[in-house]
């Protein structure tokens, strides 16, 4: 497969080689003409953004341009807001802060002709408390957006008013699920709702809200530009358009970069990465798509491709595109154990399963990292996790359990001869 | 510490500019906004909300005290007791853990004789161990107050420490050289087209970033 060419790269100032304020983003191409898209009407650029196949960048995939059409089309007499979730917290993933460091006019480009599209007056975009840095480049871009008349009242000559405000989180994962996100942005504590209803109906303020990832933003003045004709000649059927990977763990050259999607994941890794560290053969597994998803032992990984589709055949996912790859020198029971102390900690605590479960299964994986468990445990922990899986309001329950349903898959043997190998000196450990 | 706390000059400001990006009757909003002000305004006195600040937070907003306390208590980067001045908090997500963050634990502890959640007698350096911080390819790395310092080794953290330590301003970002995340050796796509990511473009790093082991 041919790799992606220079010319058709989105994020062109992707490292940062070159300023990333409205002069600068100006000659990259930003900015051009934005007001000949608006023009061309809600129900055009609706229509574009669902014929590019665009499926959402932040984890799940749900078509941009399908959401964008959910957001009532008659005046219901409230506000519409679009919100931005920038609060990138899924471990592996750094394409975000890159997007907003770096190119942020993509951003705020996009979040003009998406509320425009979605007859939003307002987008806030949230972004993790973090990123300090990032957030006052992202301020800094707003303002300079302003001031050009690019934004605020008459925005490029439109007609349309609209405004950008820039909002800090403070440290927690879950703010990332959009409905989390809301009430967070709305001064509470981060916990997710139930739905329905849904944001486009009751989101931000009771209004109709749209969330969507930063890139998927990012992405839709050049897709609307381009066409998406041009897009979707990216990827395969279903999968389309290129997408920013976060490479990350045992490679000789860890980065981010702009790929076309169903890429194979060997290609991505030695093309941009310099290969795994010590080369193919040294590879124990991937993690394909950000800490959620199941891990992949390296015989799936010799041939798979980097798309939500072939992800999901393999049983895991495309998630976030954060590849975390793991050499043959890795605990991979202290890897994913890691991972579960992760989830503990950012578990929101309002399910029950979620809340005790977590913690349940890290302190089982403590256990298995040093082998003092029974054999029937890895059966029961399995349970555990199916048991926490879909019957949380929101999917940190799922997150929390597919990365230990991952390894009992494909590491059993491993789990199993650590148990078995260890020297029953002492007595074991009682569970916490 | 002072049992009242109101915010002054440019924290009040930003205060005001904050409460001002939400509809009137939505001030509640920016109480995210005004817990870390009022953490930074109290910096000098170990950067945490103090209740005072958290009353007064609750009066601006129009919010009940409760409420203010509940979303502080809820978020890790809300301090409600004091830290040092120099708060470190050290990514040990596995991305990280994969390139050597256990290490570097190490050897702050060996350095400076702080583990996790433990502040320097001095009250120079608190160590946290946190959750993924989101700068995965450039692993591992700990933030240091408001700044990132990626692509560490316990080596370089230990010397960006010993800078902090002594007064001065060690570079932030990459301690390997590299702008942001691109591929060591340099930039392997975006290498033509309008600003391309050359050695000759504005920010580009004086000299090609190399990756360099620990103890190298």
């Amino acid at each position: 497969m041919a790799l992606l060419e220079d010319k058709d790269r989105i994020f062109t100032n992707l490292y940062g080689y070159h300023p990333w304020n409205l002069e600068a983003a100006k000659q990259r191409g930003d900015w051009d003409h934005t007001k000949a898209i608006l023009d061309r009407g809600r129900d055009a650029i609706i229509d574009e953004m669902k014929a590019s196949g665009l499926r959402g960048r932040g984890g799940a995939g749900f078509p941009t341009g399908v959401k964008w059409s959910f957001m009532p089309k008659e005046n219901t007499g409230k506000p519409h807001y679009l919100v931005v979730n920038a609060d990138e917290s899924e471990p592996g993933t750094c394409k975000d802060r890159e997007i907003m460091r770096n190119d942020p006019h993509k951003l705020v480009e996009g979040c003009l002709v998406a509320s425009y599209a979605m007859g939003a007056e307002a987008a806030y975009i949230y972004i993790r408390g973090e990123y300090r840095h990032e957030y006052k480049v992202l301020e800094a871009a707003v303002a300079e957006a302003y001031e050009a008349g690019l934004i605020g009242k008459n925005a490029c000559g439109s007609g349309f008013d609209f405004d950008i405000y820039v909002h800090h989180g403070a440290g927690a994962y879950i703010c990332g699920e959009e409905t989390a996100l809301l009430e967070s942005l709305e001064g509470k504590k981060g916990q997710p709702r139930l739905k329905p209803p849904f944001p486009a109906m009751a989101g931000l303020y009771g209004c109709p809200t749209t969330v969507n990832n930063v890139e998927s933003i990012a992405v839709a003045p050049t897709i609307l530009r381009r066409g998406a004709a041009w897009f979707s000649s990216f990827g395969r059927e279903n999968n389309t358009g290129t997408k920013l990977f976060c490479i990350s763990g045992h490679v000789e050259k860890p980065c981010n970069v702009e790929e076309a999607l169903s890429i194979p994941m060997r290609e991505l890794l030695e093309k941009h990465c310099g290969g795994v560290r010590g080369g193919w053969d040294n590879l124990l597994a991937v993690i394909p798509g950000g800490s959620s998803v199941p891990l992949l032992p390296k015989h799936i990984c010799d041939d798979v491709l980097m798309d939500f589709d072939a992800l999901r055949e393999v049983q895991s996912g495309l998630g976030t595109a954060a590849v975390i790859v793991m050499d043959k020198s890795t605990d991979i029971i202290k890897a994913i154990a890691r991972l579960s102390y992760f989830y503990k900690h950012e578990s929101c605590g309002q399910c029950t399963p979620c809340r005790e479960g977590t913690g349940w299964m890290w302190r089982v994986m403590e256990r298995l990292v040093r082998g003092e468990a029974e054999v029937e445990e890895i059966d029961m922990l399995l349970d555990v996790s199916k048991q926490i899986e879909g019957r949380t309001i929101c999917a940190l329950g799922d997150a929390a359990a597919w990365p230990v349903q991952g390894l009992i898959r494909h590491f059993r043997d491993e789990i199993v001869d650590r148990i078995k190998n260890r020297t029953r000196v002492q007595v074991p450990a009682a569970a916490e | 510490m002072s049992e009242v706390f109101e915010f002054t000059g440019d924290f009040l400001k930003e205060a005001e500019r904050n409460i001002a990006k939400y509809p009137a009757d939505r001030k509640q909003s920016a109480v995210l906004a005004l817990l870390f002000l009022a953490q930074e305004q109290n910096h000098e006195d170990g950067h945490y909300v103090t209740q005072a600040a958290m009353r007064t937070i609750s009066e601006m907003l129009e919010m009940p005290y409760i409420r203010v306390m509940e979303v502080a208590t809820f978020f890790t980067m809300v301090n409600l007791k004091p830290v040092g001045k120099f708060h470190v908090q050290l990514c040990g997500t596995t991305p990280c853990m994969l390139r050597g963050a256990e290490a570097l634990m190490d050897a702050v502890k060996e350095k400076f004789g702080i583990g996790h959640g433990e502040t320097t007698e001095d009250k120079l350096f608190t160590l946290t161990e946190v959750e993924c911080l989101g700068a995965c390819s450039n692993a591992p790395m700990v933030q240091i107050n408001d700044d990132y310092f990626e692509d560490l080794t316990p080596e370089t953290l230990i010397s960006v420490m010993e800078t902090l330590k002594g007064g001065g301003d060690p570079t932030i970002g990459s301690q390997m050289g590299r702008a942001s995340s691109e591929p060591f050796g340099g930039p392997m796509t975006l290498t033509t087209g309008p600003g391309a990511q050359t050695a000759d473009a504005p920010n580009a790093p004086k000299e090609t970033p190399v990756y360099i082991g620990p103890g190298e």
